[in-house]
């Protein structure tokens, strides 16, 4: 069995992590690292009986990425006090979201970026901001500069100097070449607030959030992570509001995200073992290929499958923008490296 | 210029270590570590809880150490208390 | 991958893979006889790898990676394959490791006591430890030094010392050739040559020690020793130190204690003997 497919029965509760065998856990633990999962299965590991040396790893990791959340809550905290003079509100997303919602799939959670969502309205006022606060752009070429503010759902990257730590201000959730357009102004106008005085995405929209990263947004490279966040929100606010199913399909709808969000939950059902309600519950041939994208990892942590992997990542793309410009824009990313 | 106001980290976010000509500060909240000389753990110690500007912060400074609280030191301690702010040690109130 | 093997080095288990025998028969020269813990799983991966598959036999370049890698690092040829590993070992632990706080620092000990030395490369830390480390000291390690948070005692980290360049001549002829790895001649950090440490060093790479002596050596010029205030020991030893953000408190606390209760020193020397009777003497008033 591959350190994958035991990764992901871990995850699920289908396998018992103390019975595993020293070799299954040199392929476990070094697939887990290599999808920045490590410190969330610590966590989901936590009250198992694992081998000392098992034990006194995840346990590090533990109090590492305890440590992480803090700097990363710390980025969210310093943007609202660059922000709040300006009265701009600002709801997070992702990672940080996960944390100061203080959500279960955030335990352990590898948090990159510091994303937020503004109304497209606040975006020049935000930059401007953020710019007199200490962030600063990252260095980038002129094509891609532009490339971000004509097509992209953000601006371009900005990071705080004196911390080395990046920001992504998004005005919607999918780049605006993106076959779908989701509703950021619905998205906004719905955002709840998180225990810390934070605003984040009411539960449905952060759950198609959360299918639109995993599936729309990208080449499923670290996919699983995804998958693992969608798992949680949707188990946990299943539990907390029993109509939650029925109003995703809603929410999903108004979005345009229907097709998204219904294969993010097959393919949790599938890897992790999320429970779906009856008409959730279908299957489609095609998930076959995501199950073998998220699972393309060997023993030793490498990526396999390419060619699975660059059909992706042209997917991800033809996802993105229409044919014409993918074109363009293959063409001068190519150009470039010459 | 305006003297804004400023308010000092909770007591429980700092963990403030003199080490000889330095002070280490380390902030639990952004978990980092600001190495600093003085005036600045001073300027921290005497903030209290309450929202302070630099005025009142100077005059209390002049009380402490004997120093004047007019002119220099005013504009000195607004100046710290603007770099203060940038590294989140204090916010503005 | 095709050739794998275990390698422990004090607390941290690695399993390095790589798609040539050599490098892999090679550190099992080298470490054949560090203790083995075959039901220990591995804390660390490394991998030597070739870019495309046939460049395994086509002027073959060894790639490394692992748990983590550095993205723009460049490949070296096969015939250096023992010095990739090496840095593969030494990236895995400088990014990876959260057990300890980590301080890029060389360390010898003597009476459960330790004596931790800091300094960029070049700055003579390796080849001070590894000739004190074939005297009255046990060498703890030539490149990291762990401090454990909650009791603040070193723990060593004793890997086949890298001896470079005029080091390489200063020990080879006081050691069991055996003792010594193959010459990896003109590789980008110059001459190199393994050093496998004494059997004492290997055999107490577990047992802790308190530190005693914090030393910032600097190889070159008249002797001289300069003691180090508590505040610049501090920053000296963030900046030793490639885990002490991600340690959070445990880190500041670790620091803090170490340089408070340590006295530290730069010291300067125009060559090895003078240094080692540098070190000799400032031990001999350490532990008084």
């Amino acid at each position: 069995m591959s350190a994958m497919a035991i990764l992901v029965d871990l995850f699920a509760g289908r396998r018992d992590a103390a019975a595993l065998a020293p070799r299954e856990w040199d392929g476990v633990i070094g697939v887990a690292r290599a999808e920045a999962m490590l410190a969330t299965l610590a966590h989901r590991l936590a009250e198992v009986d694992v081998p000392e040396p098992v034990a006194l790893l995840l346990a590090d990791q533990r109090r590492a990425a305890e440590v992480a959340t803090g700097q990363a809550l710390w980025e969210a905290e310093m943007a609202r006090r660059a922000l709040a003079p300006e009265r701009i509100e600002f709801v997070l997303l992702k990672g940080t979201a996960y944390a100061a919602a203080g959500l279960s799939c955030a335990a352990g959670r590898q948090i990159g970026d510091l994303d937020i969502l503004v109304g497209k309205h606040d975006l020049a006022r935000t930059e401007n901001a953020l710019l007199k606060a200490g962030w600063e752009w990252v260095k980038s070429d002129p094509y891609d500069d532009a490339y971000y503010r004509a097509h992209m759902h953000e601006l371009p990257p900005l990071i705080h100097g004196g911390r080395d730590r990046m920001i992504d201000v998004h005005h919607t959730i999918l780049p605006r070449t993106h076959r779908k357009t989701p509703d950021p102004l619905a998205m906004l106008a719905d955002a709840v607030p998180a225990p810390d005085g934070f605003a984040v995405l009411c539960p449905t929209d952060m759950a198609c959030h959360c299918a639109a990263h995993l599936l729309a947004d990208g080449d499923l490279q670290g996919g699983l992570r995804n998958l693992w966040d969608f798992h949680c929100l949707a188990s946990d606010f299943a539990v907390a509001d029993p109509g939650f199913w029925g109003k995703l399909d809603g929410r999903a709808d108004q979005h345009g995200l229907r097709s998204e969000v219904r294969r993010a939950a097959r393919l949790a059902r599938d890897l992790l073992g999320t429970l779906l309600p009856s008409g959730w519950d279908a299957h489609d041939p095609t998930d076959r290929w995501f199950h073998r994208r998220l699972l393309a990892r060997d023993d030793w942590g490498r990526s396999s499958d390419f060619l699975l992997q660059q059909a992706f990542y042209i997917r991800s793309h033809w996802l993105r923008m229409p044919p014409a410009m993918l074109a363009r824009h293959l063409w001068t990313k190519w150009h470039k490296r010459r | 210029m305006i003297d804004r106001r400023y308010r000092a980290a909770p007591k429980e976010a700092l963990r403030v270590e003199p080490l000889g000509e330095l002070t280490a500060i380390f902030d639990r909240r952004s978990v980092q570590t600001h190495l600093v000389v003085s005036p600045i753990p001073e300027i921290l110690a005497a903030m209290g809880e309450k929202p302070c500007d630099a005025a009142t912060l100077a005059a209390r400074l002049a009380a402490d150490f004997e120093v004047e609280a007019e002119g220099d030191v005013r504009a000195i301690v607004a100046e710290r208390l603007r770099e203060l702010a940038d590294l989140g040690l204090v916010a503005p109130a | 991958m095709r050739h794998g093997t275990r390698i422990a080095v004090g607390p941290v288990q690695f399993r390095v893979g790589s798609d040539w025998a050599k490098p892999i028969a090679a550190l099992d020269r080298l470490y054949a006889d560090y203790p083995q813990h075959e039901d220990r799983p591995a804390d660390a991966t490394v991998r030597l790898f070739a870019a495309r598959p046939w460049r395994r036999w086509l002027r073959p370049s060894v790639h490394i990676g692992g748990d983590y890698v550095v993205p723009d690092a460049l490949p070296l040829p096969l015939s250096m394959g023992l010095l990739a590993a090496e840095m593969g070992m030494n990236l895995q632990v400088a990014l990876g490791w959260r057990r300890h706080l980590l301080l890029h620092a060389s360390a010898v000990a003597k009476n459960g006591r330790a004596v931790i030395m800091s300094g960029a490369s070049g700055s003579g830390k390796s080849t001070l430890a590894a000739l004190l480390g074939e005297g009255g000291w046990r060498l703890m390690g030539d490149e990291f030094t762990l401090i454990a948070p909650a009791s603040g005692e070193a723990f060593a980290f004793p890997r086949a010392v890298s001896l470079k360049n005029q080091a390489i001549a200063e020990l080879a002829g006081r050691v069991d050739p055996a003792r010594l790895g193959p010459l990896l001649a003109g590789t980008p950090k110059g001459d190199i040559r393994h050093l496998i440490p004494r059997a004492d060093a290997i055999e107490t790479m577990h047992e802790p020690v308190r530190p005693a002596l914090l030393l910032f050596p600097r190889f070159g010029g008249e002797a001289a020793v300069v003691p180090m205030g508590e505040g610049e020991a501090f920053v000296r030893l963030t900046e030793a130190s490639t885990n002490y953000i991600a340690l959070g408190e445990a880190g500041f606390g670790a620091l803090t204690r170490l340089v408070r209760t340590v006295p530290a020193f730069a010291i300067a020397y125009p060559d090895s003997a003078s240094g080692i009777a540098l070190v000799e003497d400032l031990w001999a008033e350490a532990a008084r």
